[in-house]
């Protein structure tokens, strides 16, 4: 069992544009089935699947369904986060091309299970192509009662719109979203509050992954159980992955959890490209490990990654081959984070200026022994200190690569004789 | 300050109800309605007194977004993805035919001001990558006879 099609199931079943199609194919009885059994018991359902945030933090759905809940306000939120900005990762675009209207049932689930009567699709402007058929397909569901007052005859009120991004890797973060919505521009706030306390315009805000909301759709429909046939004990249920780089068939393929990376790249990917040599992957987005061709039998799972200092992240594999050199690639990772910091605190915007430099020396063959023990402490500093998740997290790419390829840069002979040329 | 500046300043505003808040959406309606596909310190200006703001925080907001520009463009512009997928995939090739196409280097803007050739994060098309954005659509398995025929396609449509 490599390619599963749980939450994938009306893929290419409809054109992903009409209502009438998806109502055909059994769309909105995830929603009747919520006014059949409560939202607690839906809220129940999803505890017991076991989904974990599908947009990196793999925090358990449940539970932040019912924190978003818990929150007591005239005015609440929920914001699905659309804003796919790691790079190689493409698996939001998908659920949104081929079956936007599970997205909306999926908010409009949220929104009745939290209390909340507001909702907002944030769409990065990357994806401008689509934002007209998303907007269309939300006029759909307010003209046929899916959307706004009295929602298929029930007491609820959703309202839905969609908002673009405007070219942002940090507005993935949820307070960083917030505050480009509040016509700012996107740097996250300290915390706490959290978003879920003190969010858009300040009020109670639930930020839930694309791919996670639809999850929540498909686990309603087909039950907790269906979900967890797929998958490990730990990481139970399916994933959308986004394979590319030097493979046959890159695209987004979902897959239930505990497949190897190898299985991955030979079994669904057709393997890497012209018979070449496998040299590294990167999990799970620019800010994601690097895992060497040798450990490819590690299984995808969030055990198993964690143990070897990997995260499944936004679930982006990115792979290449013999003829990429790690440094380059490390190079292009940190020029984006460069590039993408808000330049809000130090360690983040300070630490990846002086990566850059460090890395340019390094990459000239001019890195002195200082140049390594300024690497240590700057990541050391960006890793602990900086304000968000991103700063945070920004240092995992070269940690890994300095655990799997130490000839690369951890000794200072390696440095000094410039060896590190891998 | 001139009439049609204002008049277009009104028109995107009033929409979103003079409300700050809505500042990033009146900004790209703006500049999607703006020659050179920029937002002119004139306009920055007077979007700042009609939302009764600070022009700093307008400033701010156009210089932190990469989808806003406070320096013209030309009208047509073509981003390519300089992304760890599209390096993966060898860009370089894609990278020297548009430049050779177009007789600019990346970060330039034609002579004529209709193309602006410009690196860009990824924008989510790895499964065809290297990838380009020319305006709002996404084209990938390029060959230098189809980058030739984009442009020559977008020339003819702009005139």
């Amino acid at each position: 069992m490599k390619q599963v099609h749980f939450i994938t199931e009306l893929f290419d079943k409809y054109d992903g544009r009409s209502l009438q199609a998806y109502l055909d194919a059994g769309g909105f009885t995830a929603l009747k089935k919520l006014f059949d059994i409560s939202s607690e018991a839906v809220l129940a359902e999803i505890d017991a699947s076991g989904l974990q945030g599908r947009g990196g933090a793999a925090y358990p759905t449940g539970k932040k369904l019912r924190q978003a809940r818990a929150e007591k306000a005239a005015r609440k939120f929920v914001v699905c986060n659309a804003d796919e900005g790691e790079p190689g990762t493409f698996k939001d675009r998908e659920l949104l091309k081929c079956n936007i209207y599970q997205v909306i049932e999926g908010m409009v689930i949220a929104g009745i299970c939290t209390q909340s009567q507001e909702g907002i699709i944030y769409v990065r402007e990357e994806y401008t192509n689509m934002h007209d058929e998303i907007r269309a397909a939300i006029a759909e569901c307010y003209k046929h009662n899916y959307l706004g007052k009295g929602i298929m005859g029930s007491p609820y009120n959703f309202d839905l719109k969609l908002f673009s991004g405007a070219g942002s890797y940090v507005c993935g973060e949820g307070f960083a979203m917030c505050e480009s919505m509040e016509g700012k521009s996107g740097r996250p706030r300290s915390k706490p509050p959290y978003v879920k306390q003190e969010g858009f315009l300040r009020l109670p805000t639930l930020v839930i992954n694309t791919e996670t909301l639809s999850a929540i759709v498909s686990i309603i429909k087909h039950g907790a159980d269906s979900f967890r046939r797929y998958g490990t004990e730990k990481s139970p249920g399916t994933k959308l992955i986004s394979i590319s780089g030097k493979v046959n068939r890159p695209g987004v393929y979902e897959i239930p959890f505990g497949l190897t990376i190898r299985e991955i790249i030979n079994d669904l990917a057709g393997g890497i490209r012209n018979g070449k040599k496998g040299h590294f992957v990167q999990i799970g987005g620019a800010s994601g490990g690097i895992l060497p061709e040798r450990l490819w039998d590690t299984p995808y799972t969030y055990e198993d990654l964690a143990k070897a200092g990997l995260s499944v992240g936004s679930g982006a594999i990115v792979v290449a081959d013999e003829d990429n050199s790690l440094l380059d690639y490390l190079k292009v990772v940190q020029d984006f984070f460069r590039h993408e910091s808000c330049g809000k605190c130090t360690p983040c915007r300070e630490g990846n200026r002086q990566l850059r430099f460090i890395f340019d020396r390094i990459i000239n063959g001019t890195a002195t022994a200082a140049d390594y023990d300024n690497l240590e402490i700057v990541l050391d500093v960006m890793g602990k200190a900086s304000l968000c998740g991103s700063g945070k997290t920004e240092v995992v790419p070269f940690r890994t690569a300095q655990r799997y390829f130490p000839e690369l840069f951890m000794t200072k002979e390696c440095f000094v004789a410039k060896k590190a040329v891998v | 300050m001139k009439p049609e500046l204002e008049q277009l300043a009104d028109s995107v505003c009033a929409k979103y109800d003079y409300d700050a808040v809505n500042l990033l959406p009146i900004l790209q309606e703006i500049q999607r309605h703006s020659p050179r596909n920029y937002i002119s310190e004139e306009m920055a200006r007077i979007i700042a007194k009609k939302l009764d703001i600070t022009e700093s925080r307008v400033y701010d907001v156009i210089t932190y977004f990469s989808a806003l520009s406070s320096e013209p463009r030309g009208e047509v512009i073509i981003q390519i993805c300089n992304s760890t997928t599209c390096n993966v995939n060898n860009n370089r090739d894609l990278i020297r035919w548009f430049e050779e196409e177009l007789g600019i280097k990346v970060g330039e803007t034609t002579p004529d001001n209709k193309f602006t050739l410009i690196f860009t994060h990824c924008f989510g098309a790895c499964d065809v990558s290297p990838a380009v954005r020319i305006e709002d659509d996404v084209y990938g398995m390029l060959t230098r006879e189809k980058v030739k025929d984009l442009i020559a396609a977008k020339r003819g449509a702009v005139v």
